[in-house]
């Protein structure tokens, strides 16, 4: 069995790929911008570690929606139950234009609410009441990761494998 | 579901119940002391600021001894300490302990007393180390530093660079003074940082010998000491002893002030209190033998301030309604279920004066958004008796506490029920553990549907529920817009959206891309098309029309009523994003569903069990804690953004009244009626 019959299943597994690595990335890169703003506000005030803690993690989304499409895309081309199903080239490359949104709507979002996320550990590290209106901000971004998740998920589950 | 209504009570009294009536308002803790009369000729205020940061002050101290005392004799505390609350106690004890407040304060600066020269005894520990260890290298010199010599000879302690030998030190001395030779060299000793020497030479030589070694690069010692580097070093290390053992005595005399504590927590909270008192104080207008008391109550409490205060003391006791001008506090009441998103309203904040308080509604769809995003009962069963076990074992926990943690047993309960719609037991676990372990296939099926099999479905129920969610917030709008009796921008306002929206919606229903993606078709009577059609052509226009209404010019007043149609693209948006409902519902399923099938690699074997149940628990417990987090955050965004964008604007003053504002203790009052 050649790479070329089987260029179906490659394209495939790169989507699911793709989504995972890229918004994993995203998601990595977003909660360390966070984390470390949030590690300088623990240092003056260990007692707002909870609430910055929260507010860290808020980027780590992403990457759960990368792990949720990659998961979709490998029971359904087959690889998680043990028989891979036979792909055509195109219906490869369908799956990996499918996991596409989600992996790079999700790597900027998820850098982008990292980013968010360091500002509002600002807001907590000065008033730290205001902690419901900063976790808005960064929910905010989330939107968008959201929506290419959605569509993620439906162009998978839509093609006929 | 409501605000409570609030009344303007002001009490005039004699000077000499004063006292009294002040302690007396302080132990209710249900009125808002505010300033009413601005400054009058009549009325003198009382300078409290000194008597006032006495009072902190001593707090302060107590607070500080408190301080030392944790440090040196610890108390046990569990994990669930903050959950504790503060402790009631008896207002006898309290009352002794503050009669005996000078005893207790003297107590505390004794404990300060003590740690301030533990302290100093720490410095000057560290001095003499220090001084140990600049002395090391001189230990074997035998002789004070400062010997100089005798009668003819010179004695030049110094040190040279790392790695010169003796050598190097007679080779640089014959090359600069050929003619000198009544010299000796000793290498004391010789380290990384420099090689430490005693030179000795003639006295009349002393000068030149040293400027020659100077040019090698010898420097004399920065410190010297007038004794033998060795006796020295015993001397320090004895003080350093001497100072160990004092401390010891110290820490020991401030651990036998542990059994004050409860006395110190008491005294710092009576001192407090009486801060408090004073800060008060200070705001009243008082005249020759009268004083004048006036803040916001709660309606339903003022027959209590009648009761404790207009019966007992010789006063007069106005209560009226508010008046326009007044700002008051916001205090919200509500029953024993929807109390407990209390706080996430007053996290966004609370109603303005007037507004509505969307507290009952919210927390319907709070839990019932929360369960959905969760999803799975295993982890809402953990939860909700998470929940319930922390509540039932402290219910001395503060109050805003008490409140979340019966919001998220709600939440859990919920996740019950959803998991049990949506067929989730950790994911996966029955499935796969049958599978594996068993040999047979076991699977609890989904009471509704499983969301995995059909996102679909689930994505159009969530889009219809946020629909339904944003109607209601429209909805409030519009009651709130009746009420203050603006009938026409109820109309133009809420009316007309309702028209065009479920025009629109009508219109979708029975179209081709409704049908592709809820895959089922649903087909209307020809009446119902063409009613939808009436709906949405009238409400676009009647919002073109109105919705500028405030405009006289006319142009402008149609550009503006077509940006508010444009304003539909808002409501597009605020529907898809209840597509999270169904993003993060999978999300937990799917991540489960990963951790079962990672434990379960290694088949059917010890180490395979053993594998399994290592993965499940902490993959489930990182799961768990991550869409938890994931569906507070979002349960949160959709109230806020979403729900609270249709109609709420917030605002209100939180209700801070004048009160026994404690910190370590509660003190039991006599019971209100």
């Amino acid at each position: 069995m050649s790479i070329w019959e089987n260029l179906g299943l490659v394209y495939a597994l790169l989507g699911a790929a793709a989504a995972v690595f890229l918004a994993g990335a995203g998601s990595a890169l977003g909660v360390g911008i966070a984390g470390q703003a949030a590690a300088g506000v623990v240092t003056e005030d260990p007692s707002k570690f909870a609430k910055v803690l929260v507010l860290q993690l808020l980027p780590g989304t992403q990457g759960i929606y990368g792990l949720l499409v990659g998961f979709l895309t490998l029971s359904k081309i087959g690889l998680l139950g043990g028989g891979a199903a036979q792909l055509d080239p195109q219906t490869g490359l369908l799956v990996l234009a499918a996991c596409l949104p989600v992996g790079i709507v999700g790597l900027i979002s998820g850098k982008s609410q990292g980013e968010t996320a360091a500002a509002s550990i600002g807001i907590v590290a000065k008033k730290p009441e205001q902690f419901g209106k900063a976790m808005l901000f960064p929910a905010m971004v989330e939107t968008y990761a959201i929506l290419s998740l959605l569509i993620s998920i439906l162009a998978v589950t839509a093609i006929q494998v | 579901m409501a605000v409570l209504q609030i009344q303007r009570v002001s009490i005039c009294a004699l000077k000499k119940d004063r006292k009294a009536i002040l302690e007396r308002l302080q132990s209710l803790g249900i009125m808002e002391v505010t300033d009413l009369i601005g400054d009058d000729e009549a009325f003198r205020r009382m300078d409290t600021a000194g008597a006032r940061m006495g009072f902190e002050k001593k707090a302060h101290t107590a607070d500080q001894a408190l301080e030392v005392l944790d440090q040196y004799a610890p108390q046990k505390t569990s994990m669930f300490a903050s959950l504790e609350g503060k402790k009631l106690v008896d207002k006898d004890r309290f009352r002794r302990a503050a009669g005996d407040r000078e005893r207790i304060l003297s107590a505390a600066a004794d404990i300060l007393a003590c740690s301030r020269q533990i302290a100093e005894k720490k410095a000057a520990i560290l001095k003499d180390e220090n001084q140990i260890e600049s002395l090391a290298p001189w230990i074997l010199l035998g002789v004070p530093m400062n010997f100089g010599g005798t009668r003819d000879t010179a004695m030049m302690p110094g040190i040279m660079p790392a790695g010169t030998t003796l050598e190097d030190v007679y080779r640089i001395l014959a090359e600069q003074l050929p003619e000198t030779d009544a010299l000796d060299v000793e290498i004391v000793s010789s380290g990384t940082d420099g090689v430490y020497l005693a030179v000795f030479c003639m006295r009349q030589d002393a000068g030149a010998v040293e400027e020659a070694l100077r040019q090698g690069g010898f420097a004399r010692p920065a410190q010297t000491v007038d004794e033998d580097p060795a006796v020295k070093t015993e001397e320090l290390k004895a003080d350093i002893g001497r100072l160990t053992r004092e401390i010891e005595e110290k820490e020991s005399a401030i651990r036998a002030h542990a059994e004050n504590r409860e006395e110190l927590e008491y005294v710092s909270d009576y001192f407090r209190v009486r801060a408090e008192k004073y800060q008060v104080l200070g705001t009243l207008p008082q005249s020759q033998s009268a004083f004048f008391v006036s803040g916001y109550v709660p309606a339903k409490a003022v027959p209590a301030v009648r009761k404790a205060i207009e019966e007992k003391y010789d006063c007069v006791m106005d209560v009226e309604d508010l008046r326009e001008e007044d700002e008051p506090p916001t205090i919200l009441s509500n029953n024993g279920f929807s109390d407990c998103v209390e706080g996430v309203l007053e996290s966004y904040g609370l109603p303005h004066r007037g507004e509505f308080d969307p507290t009952t509604i919210m927390s319907f769809f709070y839990v019932f958004f929360f369960g959905m995003m969760l999803s799975d009962a295993a982890y809402g069963l953990i939860v909700a008796a998470a929940c319930f076990i922390l509540l039932k074992k402290f219910p001395r926990m503060s109050a805003g506490m008490h409140k979340s943690l019966k919001l998220f047993m709600f939440c859990g309960i919920s996740t019950i029920v959803w998991g049990i719609l949506f067929g989730g037991y950790f994911g996966d676990a029955v499935d796969v553990i049958s599978r594996v372990f068993l040999g047979y296939e076991v699977s609890v099926p989904a009471l509704w549907f499983a969301p995995l099999n059909d996102p679909m479905k689930l994505l159009i129920y969530s889009m219809a529920f946020g629909l339904v969610h944003l109607f209601v917030g429209l909805g409030i709008k519009g009651y709130m817009q009746l009420k203050e009796g603006q009938v026409l921008d109820f109309f133009c306002d809420v009316v007309l959206w309702y028209v065009f929206l479920i025009g629109l919606i009508l219109m979708l229903l029975p179209s081709e891309i409704f049908a592709s993606i809820a895959q089922m078709e649903i087909v209307f009577p020809p009446f119902l098309n063409t009613l939808a059609k009436v709906l949405a052509i009238a409400g676009a226009v009647g919002l073109l029309l109105m919705s500028g209404r405030a405009n006289k010019n006319p142009v402008l007043r149609l550009a503006l009523g077509a940006y508010d149609i444009y304003n539909i693209t808002g409501w597009l948006s605020d529907v898809l994003s209840y597509s999270r409902l169904l993003a993060l519902g999978l999300a937990t399923g799917v991540i489960a569903s990963v951790v079962n099938q990672m434990g379960s690699m290694l088949g059917k074997s010890i180490a395979g069990v053993l594998l399994f149940a290592v993965v499940f628990v902490i993959g489930h417990a990182m799961n768990l804690a991550i869409n938890l987090l994931g569906a507070y955050v979002h349960t949160n965004r959709l109230q806020f953004v979403e729900f609270f964008g249709k109609f709420y604007e917030g605002g209100g003053k939180p209700f801070e009244p004048f009160e026994n504002d404690t910190k370590y203790v509660d003190i039991k009052e006599e019971t209100l009626s």
